[in-house]
């Protein structure tokens, strides 16, 4: 049966990734973003590959005001179930955030408002349809305020929250709504980092963000590694945690 | 904001090795920025399969990755053809297109070379000789060149940029689409057939023979000599009516740099021994999958470990058909004389000039070998060089890291067109490789720069 997977923010590097490893199961795809024309293109792409229905849409997290008619207009557009995957998101570096908290507003506005505004205005399309699932693109950094990135973090934090409730909300209507957590991906947000062995290939996480996903599973560290990880990190005691610079 | 992260940058054979800031845009937009930001000097780099320097920015420059530009934009299945970014691979276009029955028209020995650096070389496959090299397919390129511009570039709007670009290294600009044929085949297979060939005579013999086969291609044991020089496997082959089940991909990789003393040239003769007795003394046939056929090696990743930390050298070049056979023993005896250690050696026969003013390929004998990076290689590439030069041939550049530049001149006579091109379209040199600087290929353009 024909099934619809929506990304929102379908530029980055993990959503191109996502959206490949879809397709490559015979799903059709809505591409979500600002950059129209560079979607166009990933759609053509994904046409061209997989031979699936691909088609890009103006998506714009921070304009909250078209979010009830792009939600209007996905739900015509879907074929079968829906899956929507939240994959935008803006990180500004800690320092620029505290030398210009405006783009730290920036940054809350988009990944955390953004999302809220837009998964709580499909919460009836799940009612109606009883069908379909939710994706939330975290992150590792929400598990713990760092020195480092807290303003990134406390955002992923919300969603994490926010996701939790939303499963909630939705596990009446038999959607399950799944939080994946990345850890270093190689993509263009951390290819100023040195290569590492902690350092994941996308299309890796892609495939294993949509078995996640897939299943139905509620949150998964990807690559695997990061749940161990963020096990340790997590029992860091707030005394020395605030000594810490990482 | 493009972020760019300072790396050691080799290519394949690992030799030389240059410190360069790199970035690895995603988009269209952010390259344009970059281009327009009017740094330099800047390189084109793919999947960095070019074994010398010809894929490395200069010490101290900027590489612009084409990994993740790595679109299809169009495909025309009425009349093959297909537009896709510069960072497609060949190993893209197998998974996604042959099992529809399209295939690349030219394919170089690894997949994993993107379509930009193959243009930018005017690669060839083992089937030159029947189809040509890879720019004799191309319908046209969208170049983006050091004032910024995107400009889309056929035989009809500027003959002589296409003709620049193809083969042209990088050295017009970053090339952001290229449409090309692709070639309708019937199935994922060939029926490859081997036989052993006991010297050189009867090489050229065979290859002669076979000059209708679609594909051909000879391994030859380098350290054969006397009697058994030139001793080795001819292949040839051609499309299967049936396909073939796909092998499983078993990618195995190389974890570590193999010791130098793994190179030995005992461990090397028992290879090759061993390489020309697998096929028995009647030869076989049978069918294997497209790419199990042309890229013997991919299985194998990061292959180039093999030859230790030092790295390796290959050295490819052609001869022309006059007086070619003795060009070849000339080569093979000067090879053996040195005695370095090295695998198999590839011949082939071309059958086409390139279209680029610098493409590599000409009707005559090509052969390719690699040699470990020990003391004395460089003097053996330059006896290499002055036979090639006196056989009329020349030298792949992308293989190549040791061309002198009187050499380079020699062997490609249409560079002052080239340069007539570079004069126009870059004329401050901002594309720039360590090639580039080596071969002196700005040098007249420099000159009437800074007087
Ligand atoms: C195992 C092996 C087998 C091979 N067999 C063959 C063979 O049979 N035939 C053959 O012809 N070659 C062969 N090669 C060589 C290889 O095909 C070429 O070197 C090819 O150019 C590599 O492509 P790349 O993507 O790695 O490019 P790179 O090596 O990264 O770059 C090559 C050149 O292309 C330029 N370039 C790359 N992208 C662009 C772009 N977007 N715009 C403009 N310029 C660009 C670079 O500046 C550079 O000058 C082989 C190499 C290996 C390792």
């Amino acid at each position: 049966m024909a099934e619809t997977w929506l990304i929102l923010g379908a530029s980055s590097g993990l959503a191109r990734a996502i959206a490949r490893e879809v397709a490559s199961r015979g799903h059709e795809l809505l591409l979500a973003g600002r950059d129209l024309g560079d979607l166009e293109r990933s759609a053509a792409d994904l046409r061209h590959r997989f031979g699936v229905r691909a088609q890009a849409l103006p998506f714009d997290a921070l304009d909250t005001a078209s979010h009830a008619g792009f939600v209007q207009d996905v739900a015509e557009r879907a074929a079968g179930p829906l899956t929507v995957v939240v994959a935008f998101a803006v990180m500004t570096p800690q320092d620029l955030a505290e030398r210009e908290p405006d783009t730290a507003l920036a940054m809350i506005s988009a990944g955390y408002a953004g999302a809220v505004s837009i998964l709580l205005r499909l919460i009836p399309h799940f009612e109606r349809t009883r069908a379909g699932r939710v994706v939330v693109i975290g992150s590792v950094a929400g598990d713990r305020g760092r020195r480092s990135n807290y303003v990134y973090g406390s955002v992923k934090a919300g969603l994490a929250t926010f996701t939790e409730g939303l499963r909630a909300r939705l596990f009446g209507a038999g959607v399950p709504v799944t939080l994946i957590k990345p850890g270093f991906l190689d993509t263009a947000m951390t290819w100023p980092m040195k290569a590492g062995p902690l350092m994941a290939d996308p299309a890796d996480a892609a495939r294993s963000i949509v078995t996640a996903a897939e299943k139905g599973r509620q949150t998964a560290y990807v690559p695997f590694v990061w749940w161990g990880i963020m096990q340790v990190i997590r029992l860091i005691p707030g005394r020395i945690m605030q000594r810490l610079s990482f | 904001m493009t972020a760019w992260k300072r790396m050691e940058v080799t290519g394949w054979g690992r030799v030389p090795r240059v410190l360069a800031e790199i970035a690895r845009p995603e988009r269209d937009a952010e390259l344009d920025r970059i281009v327009q930001a009017g740094t330099g000097p800047l390189l084109a780099m793919g999947a960095s399969r070019s074994y010398g320097d010809a894929g490395q920015p200069v010490p101290g420059g900027r590489g612009l990755l084409t990994t993740r530009l790595d679109r299809v934009l169009a495909f025309d299945p009425e009349a093959g053809t297909i537009t896709v970014e510069p960072g497609v691979t060949f190993a893209d276009l197998h998974r996604h297109f042959l099992p529809r029955g399209w295939l690349a028209p030219a394919i170089p020995g690894t997949a994993f070379a993107t379509i930009g650096g193959a243009l930018a070389n005017d690669v060839h496959g083992k089937n030159q000789a029947a189809a040509g090299s890879f720019g004799d397919h191309v319908r046209s390129v969208e170049l983006l060149t050091a004032d910024g511009q995107r400009r889309t570039v056929d035989r009809d709007s500027d003959p002589e940029l296409l003709r620049a670009t193809i083969g042209g290294l990088g050295l017009t600009g970053i090339v952001t689409r290229v449409t090309f044929a692709l070639q309708r085949v019937p199935s994922n297979a060939v029926t490859l057939t081997e036989r052993r060939i006991d010297g050189l005579d009867a090489f050229l013999a065979a290859f002669e023979a076979a000059r209708d086969a679609t594909y051909s291609v000879g391994w030859i044991d380098a350290l054969a000599s006397g009697r058994s020089l030139g001793r080795g496997i001819l292949e040839t082959a051609e499309h299967a009516a049936t396909s073939v089940a796909p092998v499983p991909p078993r990618q195995r990789t190389v974890p570590v740099d193999l010791p130098s003393f793994a190179m030995s040239a005992a461990s090397t003769r028992l290879f090759n021994a061993w390489w020309w007795r697998r096929i028995p003394a009647e030869g076989r046939t049978r069918s294997v999958t497209i790419p199990a056929f042309l890229h013997p090696l991919d299985g194998l990743r990061q292959w180039n470990r093999i030859y230790g930390r030092q790295g390796f050298r290959q050295f490819q070049c052609v001869v022309p058909f006059e007086g070619g056979e003795a060009s070849l023993r000339r080569l093979l005896e000067e090879i053996g004389r040195h005695g370095q250690a090295s695998f198999l050696a590839v011949l082939k026969a071309f059958g086409r000039q390139g279209t680029g003013h610098l493409s590599f390929c000409m009707p005559g004998w090509t052969l390719a070998i690699d040699l470990p990076e020990r003391k004395g290689v460089t003097e053996l590439l330059g006896a290499l060089e002055r036979i090639v030069l006196d056989a009329g041939g020349r030298i792949y550049l992308a293989k190549d890291s040791r061309l002198s530049a009187e050499g380079f001149a020699r062997m490609y006579p249409e560079l002052d067109r080239f340069r007539a091109v570079l004069g126009r379209v870059d004329p401050d040199g901002r594309w720039q490789s360590g090639l580039s600087r080596r071969l002196g290929i700005h040098a007249p353009l420099q000159e009437a720069i800074h007087g």
